[in-house]
């Protein structure tokens, strides 16, 4: 650090004693001129497939996979809700796991394939989950919504494939998408609008449990 | 359109679209991600820079001395803005605490350094290296040590206002006269918006023209704030908020997010986008204030109220405004003698400011409360109490009525579908396994404040229909009820209007606030729409009169025009807004509702679990009955959360909120909403607007968390007077199991 401030003060004294005064308006403001006080962040190559499409990103390693999604890929339909796991607005498919994408580094995910409410359907060709979303009107700012759909299809698939839940009487037993197994599941998934009954209405219409 | 007359019948009573239940036309783009909100804008301007707030680590005192050396020469970092070096901004007067503070600090959290920086991790990184030395003082954080030192305020919290104390009759002499009486003090915590996006903004300027993207209830608000803000005319200023991800009020007045990306971008001269994280959102931003409230009663023995006072205490910043816990009162039920007052007390928490229903939510959770004690007290059911005790007129005025007051019919109506008459009359008579089982009940009240609304309606040559206002939609579904007015008014199917809102480029609407956007806001798209149609007329030389819209043609006089044939050389605009006079004024536009709760409190634990609940609710026409059921059983969650878990946590040490996370401020989440039914009236109110509508949005919150609180103590026979009813408040009072 020593070493950074000498050559901070010899720069600036070059600048003062050899730059003519006009080029002083160009340099922008004391904060850009200085040497950075600590060395650049470290950033990182990495590679995943979000919706099926490959990625090659160099990325600081403190970037969160929610970031490297929205600020980098600019797919903002993933959402920021807290930034550190609390309200499920940010779940992502990660190799068809749900995840809280502000929880994981991007560079964890070096040959991931992600899957983002984006990539579940578009506005021409929605995912039934969407559809049902819309028909039973589960949403009111729809700032959770993609969230909700991406764990609602994921917990589907949990019961699926036989995932045990808290809710379940019988922990061996095979798990059904009954309403109190689906918001169990979902309870991770916050929504302040408070569209949780019409949440599960979706789930269940999708699960094949009512229509 | 001046509206003064009851609206007599109009295009609106047709009912072809407005009134029947219609999907989202937003529910595309924002199932799909592809609705952008604030912080999401990409789109729109190059070279965004990031802004990371930093908060006072003292709630009152001063900063003796800032150092940002080290920050400044962090990697990445364009700039560290302080109140010092942020060049010339003013506080809104609609702000009570600033929003960028320095060197005089007022609260927790309160900003004092705006990061700029290339990334986000870079400003967020470079915070931490910002040294302040603060000089702290100590504050007042304790609301109930000034009990009984607070003064007497009057005020308003923009719905409903109260002068100090109102008296009408002689209550102390009834109350003293009074065979059954009550006196109850009840106490409701801070609480928290919490809605799921929090603030965000992105600014940029060009000249002296400040363009924000942001998430605001209020468009033509924000752009009055920032125009004082900035010091810059509001021609200046275009504020975009097409999107918003909640609010409940918390976004009603500009925060600091756009405050500080503003400053920023200027000190950098690029655009510069700030979020709010999500633990700065509690002790940086506002929330409802705690109150203690004393209410008592005096019944004769048939269960006629002659006695009720209503006297509330709560704090906030010197210059804050006062929970208008005790607006309800004044008008819900009858009573001859009747007092009402507020107190204030000056604290140094942060800003105290409009949440959901302010005033009448926590002032209701207490009076719903005290109902139910009264009648227990009489031995009357507490349905048949608040029966006997409606009144069809302002109780302190007599010949001021309500346009509109079913009160009566909900509380019938919803008993009869809840199973009402099933419930014991004592507490703690039905188990059900491990569990006691109960019910109970609430009115809900709110009024419906009418408002000037504008907007501006386009026939476009393809004969589509254009609608621009801006107003926001919250989640409220405005976007719809707009599109279903236009559509109706000018006879089109739904999918031939296009809506775009929340840009103040547009007509100011009313905006989405107290239970005012959605029957002013189509209101206002009402008018427009009269004057497309006038247009639409004049160019065939039709008698407006007589012409009649529908299925995309005018016709009058057997004549029959396509819409599109009409705008084929040039689109027709109408723009126009509603406003109110004297007798929006003359009666009480109020809507009315019952709550009905069924709640299990484990005989064990005393975990509470709210198994069933149902809203009967008459508030005017309901314009689309889905997204107004939405509304309902949002707030009925909402309130089962102010019921049962969510309270900020004073640190009456240090003066912040401890609970500043959604792990600590708990809010309802999936496992805790089972069966939620709701029902409307039939009901379309001629004195409110053209829509004949009301509002929903408060209504559907008012009573919900004391509806809860009386079945809890239906359940097990425990009284709890202190919110929230946690298992704590409880477990050493339940029932002892035999
Ligand atoms: S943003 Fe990831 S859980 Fe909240
Ligand atoms: S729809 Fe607004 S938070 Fe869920």
């Amino acid at each position: 650090m020593d070493d950074d401030r000498k050559l901070e003060l010899s720069r600036r004294g070059l600048l003062v004693g050899s730059a003519a005064a006009a080029a002083a308006t160009a340099v922008p403001s004391a904060g850009t001129q200085a040497t950075p006080l600590r060395p650049n962040p470290a950033t990182m190559p990495v590679s995943f497939e979000v919706n099926g499409t490959r990625y090659d990103l160099d990325l600081d390693t403190r970037t969160t996979l929610l970031d490297a999604l929205r600020e980098h890929l600019k797919l903002t339909g993933t959402k920021k809700g807290c930034d550190h796991g609390q309200c499920g607005a940010c779940t992502v498919l990660v190799n068809g796991e749900r995840i809280n994408a502000c929880l994981s580094l991007a560079v964890q995910h070096s040959g991931d394939a992600v899957t983002t409410i984006e990539g579940l359907g578009t506005i021409e060709q929605l995912h039934p989950m969407q559809a049902a979303f819309i028909k039973h009107d589960s949403y009111q700012c729809g700032y959770c919504t993609p969230g909700q759909i991406c764990s609602a299809v994921a917990v589907l698939d949990e019961i699926k494939r036989g995932v045990p839940s808290h809710a379940q009487v019988d922990i061996a037993a095979r798990p059904d998408p009954s309403d109190a197994e689906l918001r169990e599941r979902m309870s991770g998934n916050i929504c302040r609008c408070g569209a949780y009954s019409n949440i599960v209405e979706a789930m269940a219409e999708v699960a094949g449990a009512r229509t | 359109m001046k509206f003064d007359a009851p609206s007599g019948p109009n295009p609106i009573d047709r009912m072809k679209v407005v009134g029947r239940t219609t999907s989202r036309i937003d529910g595309p783009v924002k199932t799909t991600g592809a609705a952008p909100y604030a912080y999401e804008r990409h789109d729109v301007v190059a070279n965004q820079a990031y802004g990371y707030m930093l908060g006072s680590a003292i709630a009152k005192g001063r900063i003796k001395r800032i150092d940002t050396a080290d920050a400044e020469r962090a990697p990445g970092v364009l700039k560290i803005v302080t109140a010092a070096n942020a060049g010339p901004f003013a506080t809104s007067r609609h702000n009570t605490a600033r929003l960028l503070a320095g060197p005089e600090i007022q609260h927790y959290d309160q900003a004092i350094a705006l990061i700029v920086a290339e990334t986000f991790e870079q400003a967020r990184a470079a915070a931490t290296l910002i040294r302040v030395d603060y000089a702290r003082v100590q504050g007042r954080y304790d609301l109930a040590a000034q009990k009984d030192t607070a003064p007497l305020v009057g005020g308003s919290s923009g719905e409903g206002s109260a002068a100090a104390a109102l008296r009408t009759g002689d209550f102390e002499a009834a109350f003293a006269a009074a065979p059954v009486k009550l006196d109850a003090t009840y106490s409701t915590p801070d609480q928290s918006h919490q809605m799921m996006e929090p603030h965000a903004s992105i600014a940029a300027w060009s000249g002296d023209e400040l363009t924000v993207w942001t998430s605001t209830q209020m468009v033509a608000w924000a752009v009055q704030d920032l125009s004082h803000t900035f010091l810059i005319p509001q021609e200046k200023i275009r504020v975009l908020s097409p999107y918003v991800g909640g609010g409940f009020g918390a976004k009603l007045r500009i925060r600091a997010d756009v405050v500080l990306a503003a400053l920023g971008a200027r000190a950098v001269g690029r655009p510069v986008k700030v979020a709010i994280t999500r633990p700065q959102t509690m002790n940086n931003t506002v929330h409802r204030a705690a109150t203690i409230q004393r209410i008592r009663l005096g019944c004769d023995r048939e269960g006629r109220i002659g006695a009720i006072a209503h006297e509330s205490l709560s704090g906030n910043l010197e210059g804050g405004r006062p929970v208008t816990a005790t607006a309800q009162t004044r008008l819900l039920y009858a009573g001859l003698n009747r007092l009402t007052s507020m107190r204030q007390a000056v604290l140094d928490l942060p800003e105290g400011n409009s949440m959901r229903a302010p005033g009448a939510a926590p002032g209701m959770m207490a009076l719903e409360i005290a109902m139910d004690e009264m009648a227990e007290k009489l031995g009357l059911d507490p349905v048949e109490f608040r029966i006997r005790n409606d009144t069809q007129v302002d109780p302190e005025k007599p010949d001021k009525r309500f346009s509109e007051r079913q009160l009566v019919r909900c509380l019938r109506d919803g008993a009869a579908k809840f199973g009402w008459s099933r419930r014991p009359m004592r507490p703690a008579q039905r188990r059900d396994g491990s569990w006691w089982v109960g019910l109970g009940v609430s009115s809900a009240f709110h009024n419906s404040p009418a408002m000037k609304s504008a907007a501006r309606v386009r026939l476009e040559p393809s004969g589509r229909i254009l609608v621009e206002t801006d107003m926001t939609d919250i989640g409220t579904g405005s976007y719809t009820i707009i599109a279903q007015t236009a559509a109706e008014m000018m006879g089109v199917p739904l999918d031939m209007v296009e809506v775009r809102l929340g840009d103040s480029h547009f007509p100011a609407a009313a905006g989405s606030g107290g239970q005012f956007g959605a029957s002013n806001s189509t209101s206002g798209v009402y008018a427009a729409c009269v004057k497309l149609r006038e247009a639409v007329a004049r160019q065939l030389n039709m008698e407006p009169d007589r012409a009649v819209f529908e299925s995309g043609h005018v016709v009058a006089d057997r004549r029959r025009v396509s819409l599109a044939d009409v705008a084929r050389g040039g689109a027709l605009t109408g723009e126009d807004a509603i406003e109110y006079g004297d007798m929006s004024r003359s009666v009480h536009l109020s809507t009315f509702g019952a709550h009905f709760v069924e709640a299990a409190v484990h005989a064990y634990t005393g975990e509470v679990r709210v198994r069933r609940m149902l809203a009967v609710c008459a508030a005017g026409r309901i314009l689309n009955p889905i997204s107004a059921r939405s509304q309902m059983i949002g707030a009925m969650t909402m309130g089962v959360g102010a019921a049962l878990m969510e309270e900020m946590v004073v640190d009456k040490r240090f003066g912040f909120f401890v609970n500043h996370d959604l792990a600590s401020y708990e809010v309802p989440v999936h496992a805790d909403i089972q069966e939620q039914e709701v029902l409307f009236l039939d009901e379309a109110d001629e004195m409110a607007n053209p829509m004949k509508a009301k509002g929903l949005g408060e209504l559907a919150i008012t009573g919900v968390a004391a509806a809860v609180a009386n079945a809890i103590y239906n359940a097990c026979g425990v009284r709890v007077r202190d919110y929230p009813l946690t298992l704590d408040k409880l477990l050493d009072r339940l029932p002892r199991i035999a």
